[in-house]
């Protein structure tokens, strides 16, 4: 077995080191040795977006991305989202449009929603549709969702005047 | 009591498990781990059938890091010949689903398993592992599975006297079908085929089970019932009931697809035989190729009418594949498929033909969408045909309160008219479509269900209520329970807490499936919150010392029923709770019914699309659910229902199928090939609740969530023939069929 590489990364904010297999995928260690099981795996290979994270900034598949990967690199989870007791501006209006059913999927999909709203704070439909591609929800046929999006950046656009 | 009354019921309140599955903190299946634990893998068959002739495990045993190895040998045996039903399954075929016994039945059934330190480790030694097949020719479609040559799945299934793959048959009738179909002007008879589809939760099977040193078992687990996992467990490991402890997770989506169990019971034995706890999930691979869809189906549908569209008679006829072991939903088929129509003369039968695909599980309206599709493209061709609104056509032959059913009952008072004449008012009914757009509508039926169900409410000292139920929430009934026992109490929402009991801390609740879950768990925290108010308004009785039925409770307090009663001040629930040990001790109750009088649900939908004739793709671009729900106790997750259903129905008509190679494998067993309705896919999903209360019901529940799905494959394609002309007999009407249809023959490749 080959040796275990020895990583330092920040993790929503935090330094974090970690030994990891180069085989390993990002996603196995934060569920199976940060403790950190809010990404779930729903395929393992990049098509549902429950494994979505940040890495620098870029919305990335933590299924598709390798541990070692993470070497100097600001990553954020779900679990980075809300700060302190407080929400983000996107889970308080998942709660409140009752944009999530069982709630496997809702991880990915609030981490891939802000990272729309990080870069586009006026999306349309079309656009929240088409960036939410890659996350799949098969309970709520994504009405709320789409609808809590463009609400939240609708209220974000207005907290920012 | 009405809509206007209440102060919670009909709230869109905050669900009370929200926050911790908007933050991540949520715990599914797959997020427990203990002290000491190990992983376990599944072997599975490489054959679509074939005869298990020896396995040897030495070899994955010797691997270092293997704890333990299991095969159907450590798996109860239930004999064929004698049945023992248990829910909606039976234990002779789950000891065969679970693991393969002498013969492997489908491409992905389970053979083996091993239990290793490391995941990596489990996974090769269960290459090591060998087994010797004998490999048998395989039956993937029903007409290769009913053929005079097919080859046979299990030697002692016989129909009609005959070696057969038809595991059983169920007939419904009513009238005389000959003599209504010569009264008929029209008939019109087609045959139509739908495809397996699968589920399509998000969240793959996964469980962790711990075996202790005393022998007691410790279950989490993503199921459609805790009760259920802790009896199907048992049975398969010779264990007591008593002795397993199983603790519903957060459940990722089940729609039917975990009623039934895969892993629990490997795991039980893993842990057992390695004395450590056993962690073990399945990949998305595992999930599609050996976890149930619902069945694939062939059908013939008749129906006669007279010329102002009075249907005379309708008749259909359906085989339904069951997968390697019987259980094919014939029972929805055959029964929902004329369910909303007042028929004079019906008849419906069906087959469940067992063939090498993995056993199917309940989706969603088990068989109903089948059984209603060939039905409302025949009534759209009828419709068409006699020159008829294809809504008023429905409005003339729709049952109503007093309609016999030709699957039996007579039905109570019901909405599905109201259904059809909202439709026909509302606005999408009369919007212009443009070119290449074409509309269609269709109806469907769900029996809805009652059975077994348990809470319990407690008062906590402090004055605030938790209810503990026994079915895992799987769309937001916590917060629909929530809102029912507020109103009961007259108590802020906040103060309720609602959470889901493990096999060890409530009563016996059947699963979470048919639409059964708020029917019938509202109706015993109705009864027990009703219970505690009556303990209430005793306390203050003995404070007031004047008799308790000249107490009241109203607005959260006990009040004297009346001047007669004498004049005190309220006691609040807070003020009671304070004084419970003085009064009488600590404040709850709990009830635990066979919940009865679920009472059938109906719908409407209409669907317009879009054909691209350049690409050879339908899209769907508006799309409305009109559903009579009895009552809408949290409106936002009923309409999430209907918005959920409807998706998966499109997904249905439009993409989904499992396509297999010639050795009858899954060519396409993962989200990239398999396609599922994404984002981009869909538009918006007008829904329109219609609330005709359930008078069986103490808040008028219905049930909600199996109705959605039925009439949306005959939409679609109602919809698609509106567009373009082509009646599509065949789902689903996907980019390669559609191309064919409008003459594109590279885009049909």
């Amino acid at each position: 077995m080959a040796k275990k590489l020895h990583i330092s990364t920040t993790i929503n904010g935090e330094p974090e080191e970690f030994l990891c297999a180069p085989s390993d995928t990002m996603l196995d260690m934060l569920r199976n040795e940060l403790d950190l099981t809010g990404a779930k795996e729903g395929c393992g290979s990049g098509d549902c977006g429950t494994c979505s994270i940040t890495l620098d900034g870029t919305l990335v598949c933590s299924c598709l991305m390798l541990a070692a990967e993470a070497e100097g690199k600001e990553i954020t989870t779900i679990e980075g989202m809300a700060e302190g007791e407080t929400l983000h501006p996107l889970q308080q209006k998942f709660l409140e449009e009752a944009a999530l059913q069982c709630g496997i999927c809702t991880p990915g999909m609030l981490v891939a929603a802000k990272a729309l709203l990080d870069e586009n704070p006026d999306p349309t439909e079309t656009e929240v549709r088409f960036w939410l591609a890659g996350n799949l929800c098969r309970c709520t046929g994504y009405d709320k969702i789409v609808r809590a999006v463009m609400d939240t950046a609708a209220e974000m656009r207005e907290a920012a005047k | 009591m009405s809509s206007s009354d209440n102060k919670w019921i009909g709230e869109r309140t905050i669900r009370p498990d929200g926050a911790d599955k908007v933050t991540g903190r949520a715990a599914f299946a797959a997020d427990s781990t203990m002290p000491g634990m190990i992983w376990g893998k599944v072997l599975r068959s490489p054959h679509a059938h074939a005869k298990i002739k020896s396995i040897d495990t030495s070899k994955a045993e010797a691997l270092p890091g293997v704890k333990a190895v299991m095969t159907s040998a450590d798996i109860v045996d239930f004999p064929i010949d004698t049945p023992f039903p248990l829910g909606i399954q039976d234990m002779r075929w789950m000891c065969r689903n679970v693991m393969a016994r002498d013969k492997a039945l489908f491409h992905g059934h389970p053979v083996a398993a091993v239990a290793a330190m490391t995941e990596a480790i489990a996974a090769e030694a269960s290459k090591l592992i060998e087994v010797d097949y004998e490999v048998l020719p395989h039956a993937i479609e029903i007409d290769d599975a009913i053929a005079d040559d097919a080859p046979i799945l299990h030697e002692w299934m016989e129909f009609e006297g005959k070696p057969s793959n038809i595991a059983g048959t169920l007939e419904h009738s009513k009238g005389d079908v000959e003599a209504g179909f010569a009264e008929a002007d029209v008939i019109i008879e087609r045959d139509f085929t739908t495809r397996p589809v699968h589920q399509g939760y998000i969240e793959p099977h996964a469980c962790l089970v711990s075996v202790a040193a005393d022998n007691k078992a410790t279950i989490w687990s993503s199921s459609q019932g805790q009760f259920m996992v802790r009896a199907m467990t048992a049975l398969l490991t010779g264990m007591s009931q008593s002795d397993i402890r199983a603790i519903p997770a957060e459940i990722g989506g089940g729609f039917g697809g975990k009623t039934i169990i895969y892993l629990e019971p490997l795991a039980t034995i893993l842990s057992k035989k390695s004395g450590r706890p056993v962690k073990m999930t399945m990949t998305r691979e595992e999930v599609m190729r050996a976890s149930g869809p619902t069945s694939g189906s062939k059908s013939t549908v008749k129906i006669g009418a007279k010329k102002d569209g009075t249907i005379t008679a309708a008749q259909g006829t359906y085989w339904l594949q069951a997968g390697g072991l019987p259980g094919a939903p014939v029972r929805g088929a055959v029964g929902c498929a004329l369910a909303p129509y007042d028929i004079p003369n019906g008849h419906t039968f069906g087959y469940d033909v067992v063939c090498n695909r993995s056993k199917v599980a309940a989706y969603r309206a088990p068989g109903a969408p089948i059984g209603s599709f060939g039905v409302e493209c025949v009534l759209d061709e009828l419709a068409e045909e006699l020159g008829i609104d294809p809504l008023d056509l429905r409005l003339k032959n729709a049952a109503k309160e007093g309609t016999q059913a030709v699957h039996g009952p007579v039905y109570p008072v019901m909405g599905y008219v109201e259904s059809l004449e909202a439709a026909k008012a509302h606005d999408h009914y009369k919007a212009p479509l443009g070119p290449n757009q074409g509309r269609g509508v269709a109806s469907g039926f769900w029996f809805n269900a009652g059975g077994e169900s348990s809470a319990q409410v407690n008062i906590t000292e402090d004055g605030n209520v938790v209810v503990t139920t026994g079915h895992p929430d799987i769309g937001g009934s916590r917060a629909g329970i929530a809102n029912i026992c507020a109103e009961l109490l007259g108590i802020d929402y906040k103060r309720v807490s609602v959470l889901i009991g493990d096999t060890a801390t409530v009563g016996f609740s059947n699963l979470t499936g048919g639409s059964r879950v708020l029917f019938a768990s509202s109706m015993v925290v109705t009864e027990s919150t009703n219970k505690v108010i009556r303990t209430l308004c005793e306390l203050a009785a003995k404070i007031w010392d004047i008799d308790p039925d000249a107490v009241d409770w109203e607005d959260g307090a006990a009040r004297p029923a009346g001047a007669n009663a004498g004049q005190f001040d309220p006691l609040t629930l807070a003020e009671l709770a304070a004084r419970a040990n003085e009064t009488g001790g600590p404040i709850g109750a709990g009830a635990q019914i066979n919940t009865t009088g679920a009472e059938g649900g109906f719908g409407t939908h209409i669907c317009d699309v879009e054909v691209d004739p350049e690409l050879g793709i339908a899209r769907v671009i508006r799309y409305t659910v009109l559903q009579d729900v009895g009552r809408a106790v949290h409106p936002a997750y009923v309409e999430g229902q209907m918005q959920g259903g409807a998706a998966q129905a499109i997904g249905w008509a439009l993409n989904e199928e499992y396509l297999y190679d010639k050795d009858g494998k899954v060519d396409n067993p993962g989200f990239l090939d398999y396609r599922m309705p994404v984002a981009s896919d869909l538009p918006m999903l007008d829904t329109y609740i219609i609330e005709v209360p359930n008078p069986k019901h103490p808040q008028g529940v219905r049930g909600v969530g199996e109705v959605p799905l039925v009439p949306g494959l005959s939409a679609v394609r109602n919809a698609i023939y509106d567009a373009i002309g082509v009646r599509f007999n065949d789902l689903p009407i996907s980019p390669p069929r559609l191309a064919a249809a409008l003459d594109m023959p590279e885009a049909a490749e």
